[in-house]
């Protein structure tokens, strides 16, 4: 059967992904970001999994104004970089897993949520930047990714307590696949920060660094939060932290903390890294 | 939908993109999302105010655009990351769009980074 093996949050912020395809990650900006993922590059490479469940949000890219689904899952069997703009990012194209994509799908619409499923799409920095962190700059990536795409750009967002139900289901999902897998999930997004208006730039170290104490041992204490509590402490695109419980609901009650990283900023970003594996 | 009161509606300088600004933004963002093509921003870049007229937007939004009023883009219905595609056109960075919307210049935006940041104010 397949299993989760551990969990991991990561932010997702477009520079540090261009950081490390310009090979700037030893300036003297960045260094103090890169050095403490060191460590979680080198767990990842002792603990490859077979299959990698990734869960971001899509910044009008694969997914236009023209629908906005709340929950998507991509079951297609590869998922190219999008073009941001300034061309696509120079990382591999994504290896689905269609296989356990669609049983992810059945299984958890069946048990009552509600995915849209996504045949075609592209991914862009939300999923290939924690995929670079994680990985570094590599010919192909070592493991099959799904994408599992949460709306964070239009409000309402899903709640917090809903992600973490959706993490629940994925994990009973997963262990009822009848292939010997071995699965990690991760959650990107976040930390605190603010893109638009006279608030953009907004940082809050405290909040932060209180959502990463708790969000292991007692992730229940942080599902009340309303996403005007995140808008009003962490920014409005602290919101995408609601993404982080997907990943933690997914694993046991009773997790242990390999690693973590914290720094401020990158770019116009707090950072946060997190790895849990199952007790 | 529009009567109804936000409890987000007084944190100073900030816009939620909620359902009353995606009604109010939509031909805004539509046209923000087409600068992800390269041949259409070839066509903006030969003639900006003439590519305009392809979308229903208000005055104010078609100045807006014109003359890079960043803030008045969310004002107007625009969402942040398809206000981003422009920036992006134009070659600015995240810290310049940050700093045109706060009052400030890249640089100061910048170092306001590395010193962690501006506080919570709401």
């Amino acid at each position: 059967m397949a299993e989760v093996i551990a969990g991991v949050a990561s932010s997702h912020v477009p520079p540090i992904g261009a950081a490390i395809d310009r090979g700037k990650t030893d300036e003297p900006y960045w260094a103090p970001l890169f050095e403490g993922y060191e460590k979680a590059r080198e767990w990842m490479a002792e603990n490859t999994p077979d299959v990698c469940v990734l869960v971001y949000n899509d910044h009008a890219n694969a997914f236009g104004m023209e629908m906005i689904p709340t929950f998507a899952i991509g079951v297609a069997p590869e998922f190219e970089p999008a073009d941001e703009g300034f061309g696509p990012r120079p990382v591999p194209t994504v290896q689905g897993h269609p296989e356990l994509a669609w049983h992810l799908a059945e299984s958890l619409i069946l048990d009552e949520f509600d995915m849209t499923i996504v045949n075609e799409m592209t991914v862009d920095h939300g999923f290939t930047v924690p995929l670079s962190i994680l990985f570094g700059q590599v010919d192909e990536w070592p493991c099959p990714v799904i994408p599992i795409v949460v709306n964070v750009t239009q409000y309402p967002p899903p709640t917090g307590k809903r992600c973490y139900a959706l993490g629940q289901a994925i994990g009973r999902a997963i262990a009822s696949f009848d292939q010997d897998l071995k699965v990690t999930v991760l959650g990107t997004g976040g930390m605190s920060h603010q893109l638009g208006g006279a608030r953009a730039g907004l940082i809050n170290e405290e909040f932060d660094r209180d959502f990463m104490d708790r969000i292991g041992p007692d992730p229940e204490s942080l599902l009340d939060l309303t996403h005007t509590d995140y808008i009003r402490a962490a920014g409005t695109e602290g919101v995408e932290l609601v993404m982080w419980f997907i990943m933690r609901g997914a694993l046991d009650e009773r997790v242990h903390e390999v690693h973590r990283h914290y720094h401020v900023a990158a770019s116009n970003t707090a950072t946060g890294l997190i790895i849990y594996e199952n007790d | 939908m529009t009567s109804v009161k936000r409890d987000y509606d007084d944190i100073p300088g900030t816009y939620v993109f909620d359902g009353r600004r995606a009604r109010q933004g939509y031909a805004l963002n539509k046209f923000l999302k087409t600068l992800d093509d390269p041949e259409v921003r070839e066509v903006f870049r030969r003639d900006e105010a003439g590519y305009l007229d392809r979308f229903s937007l208000s005055e104010e939004q078609r100045r807006a655009v014109l003359e890079r009023d960043w803030n008045g883009l969310l004002e107007l219905g625009g969402n942040v990351f398809y206000i981003w595609k422009l920036c992006v056109f134009d070659g600015c960075s995240m810290q310049y769009m940050g700093g045109q919307m706060s009052g400030m210049s890249e640089d100061e935006f910048r170092q306001m980074m590395l010193d962690g940041g501006r506080r919570q104010d709401g």
